[in-house]
């Protein structure tokens, strides 16, 4: 099972409701995936800004103090924006690396989500609509967002085995699926130099194509490559910072309903998770092909 | 005619309802509103009623359908008319993959397209769909008529039994044991019978190929040993 809906604005008079549209979404999704949920929101970039999403499961003690902490260690000054078990640290663009750098030493139990100019994550263990309330989901602004319910099949249910997983910069994929070969291909990643937080298939997935975009590939590319190299069942749906795109393995068990606008693209597992959006009934609604790949760049 | 909103009633008391309906009722027209893609609506029903839903749906629409005209103004999810025993069912746009699985009898006509594994084990209903079919359609399918007047996925008819497969446009490929056969005048025949009951006008049955068993899985060869 899983649930996954994704929602990328054409029309900018949209973006103030991404947040409330995703949260209607991911509300039809609860079925699919009671175990956790998470979703990733593309907000609008700052323009020499780094946003570093973390989560901790102490954040009362955590949150305190890494303020002062980083700015501290990375001689900037930064924002701290907390939201619940997660907070997003603002920091110059130029000092994200350090500002991640001294997370990681001086904060050992806060957990690094994802990094980007626009992207923000939040997942947690819990029914979804519980989880999109804890976090304001609804009253979240921008341009793309991409949430999932999770079902867990080949992991714990934990808060870093729930998807979105973000292996780089603005980058991010949520899975309905499970892989057959994700042990062999981390292994192989590792070799190349990529880093993983957890045991989760769908993580090995997000870090193969962060490992293609580095090699110069754009996203489209990346996810044509990952139909050559991946093995298992899986509908995949994945953001970048100006991207979306979605792609399903050539047996395509895993359900999967597009739908497109003047105003939107929207991916849904069920049609479901679509039929609360504007322009719905005269929307081109379509099943994405088995073994091809659909990408939007803005 | 009666007509039920399910944004005002649950889906349980509208097929309680369609469920309740026996041969011989004077409640015969039916309306469902604003179904958003719910699943299962309109499951189960025996008796010779029309429903007309508008708007699309979601998992198993009119499965288990006996007697029953079921319209999906809209499109359908996975599962439509599983096993469906005997009456129509209509999908006006597309169906999701295993359209018309198991499907016992009567009629599923898909206006749009199917996609994959429709008529997968088919067991006797017969599909006609407008548009195309996705992979692995009428796999296992064993008996009944599978009509296409669009194109078809990969691996069609795999491992097929005496299901009869008639494909207007191309087939991208055919799957183990399924070969193109003949069209004798009976196969004109049954398939213009279909597209009449269908009521697909200013076709012609030359313009398909029929396809079906080989028939050499149907028992084990030791010749093929080597291939599992």
């Amino acid at each position: 099972m899983c649930g996954i809906v994704g929602l990328f604005i054409k029309d900018k008079a949209l973006e103030p409701r991404l947040g409330e549209l995703t949260a209607g979404m991911l509300a039809t999704m609860c079925e699919r995936g009671p175990d956790s949920a998470g979703f990733a929101v593309y907000g609008a970039p700052a323009s020499g800004k780094a946003k570093i999403t973390l989560q901790s499961p102490q954040p009362d003690q955590d949150f305190a103090n890494l303020e002062k902490s980083v700015e501290g260690d990375i001689g900037a000054k930064v924002k701290l924006e907390i939201k619940s078990t997660h907070a997003v640290l603002t920091c110059p663009a130029d000092k994200a690396d350090a500002a991640r750098q001294a997370i990681r030493n001086a904060h050992p139990t806060v957990r690094i989500m994802g990094t980007g100019d626009a992207i923000e994550i939040y997942k947690e263990v819990g029914y979804p609509t519980e989880v999109a309330k804890q976090f304001a989901l609804s009253t979240m602004t921008g341009t793309h967002a991409i949430g999932h319910t999770r079902m867990a099949t080949e992991s714990a249910v934990t808060t870093l085995g729930a998807h979105p997983f973000s292996t780089g910069p603005d980058q991010c994929l949520v899975h309905n699926g499970s892989l057959s070969n994700h042990n062999n291909l981390r292994r192989e990643l590792k070799h190349d130099g990529m880093t993983f937080e957890t045991e989760n298939d769908s993580e090995v997935a997000a870090a193969y194509l962060t490992w293609r975009m580095n090699q110069g590939l754009n996203l489209g590319q990346a996810l044509e490559k990952s139909l050559e190299d991946l093995d298992g069942f899986f509908t995949f749906v994945v953001g970048t910072k100006n991207g979306f795109g979605v792609v399903r393995d050539p047996i395509a068990c895993k359900p999967a309903v597009l739908a497109e606008t003047d105003q939107y693209v929207a991916f849904g597992s069920e049609f479901r998770a679509l039929a609360g959006l504007p322009g719905i009934e005269n929307a081109k609604v379509w099943e994405p092909e088995p073994a091809t790949v659909y990408f939007w760049e803005r | 005619m009666r007509s039920v909103d399910l944004e005002k009633t649950p889906l349980r008391e509208l097929n309680t309802s369609l469920h309740q309906l026996k041969e011989g009722t004077n409640e015969t027209d039916w309306e469902v509103l604003n179904p958003r893609g719910q699943h299962a609506v309109a499951v189960g029903i025996d008796a010779p009623v029309n429903v007309n839903i508008r708007g699309p749906v979601g998992y198993y629409c009119a499965g288990m359908n006996k007697q029953a005209t079921v319209v999906v103004h809209g499109s359908s999810g996975p599962g439509t008319a599983e096993n469906m025993m005997s009456g129509r069912v209509i999908v006006k746009g597309d169906a999701s993959q295993y359209a018309g699985a198991t499907g016992r009898g009567g009629l599923l006509l898909i206006e749009g397209n199917a996609s994959s594994r429709c008529g997968i084990s088919m067991k006797g209903i017969d599909i006609v769909v407008k548009g195309n079919i996705g992979h692995m359609s009428a796999f296992m399918a064993q008996t009944g008529n599978l009509v296409v007047l669009g194109d078809a996925g990969d691996a069609l008819g795999d491992s097929i039994y005496e299901a009869k497969l008639f494909v207007r446009g191309s087939v991208k490929s055919l799957g183990a044991d399924c070969i193109e056969k003949e069209m004798r005048p009976e196969h004109h025949d049954a398939l213009s019978a279909l597209l009449k009951k269908a009521g697909v006008n200013g076709v012609k049955t030359s313009e398909f190929k029929r396809y079906g068993s080989a028939r050499k899985l149907y028992n084990f060869n030791i010749d093929n040993a080597d291939a599992y």
